[in-house]
């Protein structure tokens, strides 16, 4: 009977039974939605950087040196506005703050590695690895062996976005408007790709809502600040409606 | 403004947030409560950044048919309701963003 209990969390677990190159192969295979999406985002992001008088290479620079997308955005729009640099350089902090979220609630999956693995992945934490590996935590009970999953799914966007952005410059040469077409519409439907099916329980619409009215009140707020405050709030507001917390905290004391 | 510097900059604000915690990582532990709070991360900011570029566009509240963004955005929420699979729930999204283009 206890054996029949353990092969079934074995199923359940699937990383334990996978080689490191299956999990990396795994990693970007389940990413490529994600990364498909966020192609147009590269592909204006190259094309509107030149045009704020951004070098080419350093715009490539950029992508291989900041790699965070909206960073990036924030970057070459505010030098297109002529912003002073101690003002880039907080916004670019301040939106980045959100990555520290992700870091932290990653926290358990990376305290059994090394340094070599931790830093190369704190390096590509982007939003797309983090909603794809996060995914997978949420299905999966034995998460050994994730890294090489995560691994996989960054270093595939990394490639993607280089690649991306390399030809945005060439297109932005070309099609000078290209910014303007909107297409940066594929990665909100690919972010409501992930966030949607992960919608469970009470607590998680209620999360999702508060955020949601939080970032309709608060979107005037400088520098992304709404989307920070808006984020802690919507968690706040799950974690009192989340049941489940209280029955572990109850059985941990006995 | 040296444009290298401005990147070297950026690199140092972009990786130190998202490495702090993961250098943090097993040396501090952190409390259950916050651990499970933790968990919501992807709900949270992931629907804040959608509000944020589909139910607002060019700085102002935009709820009309001709914020494509919403429409595109509305229909990829519909079919993530029926089906699971990223892939369709982003190709019905696309389609939609397509379709509401040529047509409105």
């Amino acid at each position: 009977m206890k054996s029949k209990t353990e092969e079934l969390e074995v199923e359940k677990g699937l990383f334990g039974t996978k080689s490191k190159s299956q999990l990396f192969l795994q990693g970007a295979i389940d990413s490529s939605p994600l990364i498909l999406a966020a192609i147009p985002f590269g592909l204006i992001f190259g094309a509107l950087a030149i045009t704020t008088g951004l070098s080419s290479w350093a715009t490539l620079g950029m992508s291989l040196f900041v790699f965070a997308g909206a960073s990036q955005f924030i970057a070459v729009s505010l030098l297109a506005s002529a912003a002073a640099l101690p003002v880039i350089l907080m916004t670019v902090f301040v939106v980045n703050l959100r990555h520290m979220l992700y870091a932290a609630s990653l926290m358990p999956q990376v305290e059994n590695l090394s340094q070599k693995f931790r830093l190369p992945m704190a390096f590509w934490l982007t939003d797309e690895t983090f909603a794809v590996v996060s995914n997978q935590i949420a299905r999966k009970d034995d998460t050994s062996g994730l890294h090489w999953y995560f691994l996989g799914s960054a270093l595939a966007m990394y490639s993607v976005w280089a690649t991306c952005t390399v030809s945005g410059i060439i297109l932005g040469q070309q099609i000078p408007d290209i910014a303007s077409w909107g297409l940066d519409v594929a990665m909100l439907v690919g972010f409501i790709g992930i966030v949607v099916p992960n919608l469970k329980f009470r607590a998680d619409w209620a999360c999702a809502a508060t955020a949601m009215f939080s970032t309709l009140i608060t979107y005037q707020w400088p520098n992304q600040t709404g989307l920070l405050f808006s984020s802690f709030l919507a968690i706040s507001v799950a974690v009192l409606l989340d049941r489940r917390v209280k029955v572990s905290v109850e059985q941990n004391h006995e | 403004m040296n444009e290298w510097l401005l990147i070297a900059a950026m690199s140092v604000l972009t990786f130190t947030p998202r490495y702090l915690p993961f250098g943090l990582a097993g040396k501090v532990k952190i409390p259950p409560f916050l651990e499970r709070a933790l968990t919501f991360v992807p709900i949270a900011v992931l629907t804040s950044i959608i509000t944020q570029s589909s139910l607002i566009r060019d700085g102002e509240l935009a709820l009309n048919l001709g914020n494509h963004h919403l429409l595109a955005v509305l229909a990829a929420f519909v079919s993530a309701l029926i089906s699971r699979r990223l892939f369709v729930i982003v190709t019905v999204g696309l389609a939609a963003f397509i379709l509401a283009k040529w047509l409105l």
